[in-house]
């Protein structure tokens, strides 16, 4: 038994179980940290595969924000988790039968042609080869419009994301520069013709 | 056994199913708690990821991972601006739960 078959066997079963801990977890808290134990599996297994640059990827975005994103919202939100498990059961047989006609159906094309098809090994990798550089060299040529393309949707994201969850408190001063610039003089200077005060005389001023 | 021995496509292939059937099954089970149907989305996608990587490593072929890297990016942008509407929905009706979301209906 090869060592990278060991792993492979220790990182697939823990990904399973944590994946299926994050659907049936009774706490949401609980499932987010599930997923982020899923997703370093999952970055274990493209190690395997020599996707380092991705699997690092993964983990940076993935665990790092995505997941991140997800426990701030679920601690900025008020949830009543029990309310949310209403029906739990009742869909668990629909559920089950839905998956199993999915996995039989994968399993069915995986296993009458996928074998028979795909070469068994591949070379090894040379040991000056790198992921990260064979990929940044595609991207930036082959692949540069699908890359200027992801920037604009990230950028929409962003845009879009703060625009969303931006309101105005009433209560709060806030500065508008239009105004600001819009002003003139006669709105903020007022001249006023008073006449002198006569000076009361006492006599004794000399 | 055979599978134990020696690692091949199907087993990454396989894996993959699998995950992707546990999301599913996800989808249909929390049917009332929108932040877990994000997070089973997410799942899926790991898996079509993980078909991608697994037949670009075993065909030699550099634009499956080419093509994960771009589906990571849409998966970002999708949670994000699936959290912020989540945000949103909680500020405006004082809950997340699905059966509340009839306001478009008419």
């Amino acid at each position: 038994m090869e060592f990278k078959v060991i792993v492979f066997w220790v990182l697939a079963l823990i990904l399973v179980v944590a994946s299926f801990r994050v659907i049936t977890a009774k706490n949401t808290v609980h499932a987010a940290l599930y997923l982020v134990l899923a997703f370093f599996n999952a970055a274990g297994i493209w190690m395997l595969l020599e996707a380092e640059f991705l699997a690092i990827a993964l983990v940076l975005v993935y665990v790092g924000a995505v997941t991140v994103l997800f426990l701030f919202v679920l601690m900025m939100l008020d949830i009543n988790f029990e309310q949310m498990r209403e029906g739990f059961r009742a869909h668990l047989a629909l559920a089950l039968a839905i998956g199993a006609v999915i996995a039989v159906q994968m399993g069915l094309v995986l296993w009458s042609k996928v074998r028979e098809t795909v070469p068994k090994g591949t070379v090894p990798a040379d040991p000056a080869y790198s992921n990260t550089k064979v990929l940044g060299r595609v991207v930036y040529t082959e692949y540069v419009y699908a890359v200027e393309i992801a920037a604009v949707i990230l950028l929409v994201a962003i845009v879009a994301a703060i625009a969303l969850t931006l309101r105005r408190r009433k209560e709060t001063k806030y500065q508008n520069p239009s105004q600001q610039i819009r002003v003139r003089r006669e709105d903020r200077i007022r001249l006023i013709s008073m006449p002198a005060a006569e000076r009361e005389s006492d006599g004794t001023a000399t | 056994m055979h599978i134990f021995t020696q690692l091949s496509l199907a087993h990454f292939l396989v894996l993959g199913s699998v995950l992707f059937a546990i999301s599913v099954i996800g989808l249909v089970l929390n049917r009332k708690n929108l932040i877990v149907l994000l997070m089973a989305i997410e799942l899926m996608l790991l898996a079509v990821n993980l078909n991608f990587i697994a037949f670009s490593h075993y065909l030699g072929d550099t634009a499956g991972q080419i093509f994960v890297f771009f589906i990571l990016t849409v998966a970002a942008a999708e949670s994000a601006i699936g959290l912020a509407i989540l945000v949103v929905l909680f500020r405006n009706i004082g809950g997340i739960a699905v059966d509340d979301l009839g306001e478009l209906k008419g």
